[in-house]
């Protein structure tokens, strides 16, 4: 195989996984996955707060 | 929200208080190296005659310093932060931590000792000689194995996106710095690379060019995507760009080191492959920027009174400037002007003291009170000076970088009708002098502005527990 072909079926396979990629990130099946991911930033924080209304109630 | 002000005593925040005190005392010290080098442009006497001061010697050591010493601690400080708060469990290892830490300071120190006796491997940004090279890789993979092992041991179901950026930026400098220093040792201080010629010289900007793009930027997003939200209050802008932002810059950076390199020995192809993925970068870039400012979407006047989202939205500006910049500067005609020029320092600048410098900073005066259980910075008139100095020191030295360097650009390239060059390269240097005075009053700015967050964070630090009242305005934070 010369680098030319090497050259086009990489091509083709990084434009198939990044299609694959945006697919996975966009299809709804994903959606409240993400969702929740998001929220992780905030997520210990609640935890906390719970565990302290616990404690004094 | 009264969580500012909790401890968490079940994470080990150790190592972050540790290493957030070091980004500030080594920023200090980075930076004032860059301003004295500065100096030294247009007063040489600033050398004093010394050879350890020369501008050849420093240099090194200024770049060492602001991006492994200062970005560096950075990074592990945020690091060790955020993989431990989105996985709600406590790092994998104290042991391997605390070896992390110690380990590089000895770095960083190793660097302030050989680099001005002269020591280099004279690689750009790997200048460090082999035996040092080694304790690198010890530290980086005590690192490696602590953040993912912490990721094994998570509580939580998903991984969090600013840790895959952090994932992606540890692994893969561990591949640049093994892959670029493999050296053959004559002695204890010198050693020689495997590489020869134009392979040695490609090795050098692969590992260069990625050095910029995971440890200055993958790195640097992972805080970006953590603490924007944080300090925001509200959930990053959408999550599933960021997946795609993820996954486009990291396959896409790795093919960008060719354009340190046009007009070389390099085979053209490659010249030419290297400015088509740095162009295509933009894309990635661009939406990652969009994704960090588009946060505050319906929340625009926190940036009024909170400056410390300030100093994390305005490094998403400069980042997004830097990365339009970039992309354009790869392309071979307008690196034909611009390449060994003072556009490059400038725009290295625009991204090293405008994005990571400004995102760490943020950071900083973000984490700092929570780390040492204080409702909030003990003055939040003196971030806002520091945000001001810093953004001032930073417009003044890029615009004085651009003119200087589209200057030198002109001049080199300007031939006489006979073919022979208009202007010697001194005649250049002559006409740089006024941008090289505005650049140092520039780098003054932003150094004045560390000492007071120095200030600043010292007497958080040592105020007596709860003691700072809380600011309505800071505390949902």
């Amino acid at each position: 195989m010369d680098q030319g072909t090497i050259g086009s079926i990489f091509t083709v396979i990084v434009f198939v996984s990044f299609v694959g990629v945006c697919y996975w990130a966009f299809s709804s099946r994903n959606k409240k996955n993400f969702d929740e991911a998001a929220n992780l930033v905030f997520d210990d924080e609640k935890k906390k707060n719970l565990n302290k209304e616990d404690q004094e109630s | 929200m009264s969580e500012t002000s909790q401890v968490h005593p079940e994470y080990n925040y150790k190592v972050v208080r540790q290493f957030t005190v070091m980004t500030v005392v080594w920023g200090i010290i980075g930076m004032s190296l860059g301003v004295l080098i500065a100096a030294q442009l247009f007063a040489p006497a600033l050398n004093f005659d010394i050879p350890w001061l020369t501008y050849s010697r420093l240099r090194p050591l200024h770049t060492n310093s602001v991006i492994f010493a200062f970005g560096g601690s950075a990074l592990f400080a945020t690091s060790y932060y955020i993989v431990q708060r989105t996985s709600q469990v406590r790092l994998f290892s104290d042991k391997l931590a605390a070896f992390t830490f110690w380990g590089w300071q000895a770095v960083i120190v190793s660097a302030v000792i050989t680099l001005p006796l002269g020591y280099t491997s004279s690689k750009e940004y790997a200048e460090l000689e082999w035996p040092i090279d080694i304790l690198i890789t010890l530290v980086w993979l005590a690192y490696i194995i602590n953040f993912f092992g912490t990721l094994v041991i998570r509580k939580t179901s998903h991984i969090y996106v600013a840790n895959w950026f952090l994932g992606a930026f540890m692994l893969t400098v561990a591949v640049l710095h093994i892959g670029n220093s493999m050296v053959v040792p004559v002695s204890l201080t010198k050693s020689y690379p495997i590489y020869a010629g134009a392979v040695d010289a490609m090795m050098q900007w692969w590992y260069g060019h990625n050095a910029v793009g995971f440890f200055l930027t993958a790195g640097f997003l992972g805080m970006m995507y953590y603490f924007v939200p944080k300090q925001a209050g509200r959930p990053v802008y959408s999550y599933r760009l960021s997946i795609v932002h993820f996954w486009a810059l990291i396959s896409l950076y790795i093919w960008a080191g060719p354009h340190h390199l046009h007009y070389t020995a390099l085979p053209d192809w490659t010249q030419s492959l290297g400015m088509a993925m740095s162009i295509i970068l933009f894309v990635p870039s661009w939406g990652g920027m969009i994704n960090g400012i588009m946060t505050l979407s319906g929340a625009w006047h926190k940036l009024r009174t909170d400056p410390v989202l300030r100093f994390l939205i305005v490094s998403l500006s400069f980042y997004g400037m830097s990365t339009f910049e970039g992309p354009m500067m790869a392309i071979k005609t307008v690196n034909a002007l611009s390449h060994y020029t003072d556009w490059t320092i400038g725009h290295v600048h625009s991204g090293a003291l405008g994005w990571v410098a400004m995102i760490t900073i943020g950071s900083v005066y973000h984490l700092v009170p929570i780390l040492f259980g204080q409702p909030k910075m003990y003055s939040t008139k003196l971030i806002n000076i520091h945000f001001w100095l810093a953004t001032i020191g930073v417009v003044l030295y890029i615009v004085a970088m651009w003119m200087s360097g589209v200057l030198q650009g002109l001049m080199w390239r300007a031939v006489n009708s006979d073919g022979t060059l208009t202007y010697s390269f001194v005649e250049s240097l002559e006409a740089s002098k006024p941008f090289y005075i505005v650049r140092f009053i520039g780098g003054l700015f932003v150094v004045t502005g560390m000492f007071i967050m120095a200030y600043n964070c010292y007497r958080t630090i040592n105020a007596p527990k709860e003691s700072v009242a809380a600011n309505p305005a800071t505390a949902a934070a």
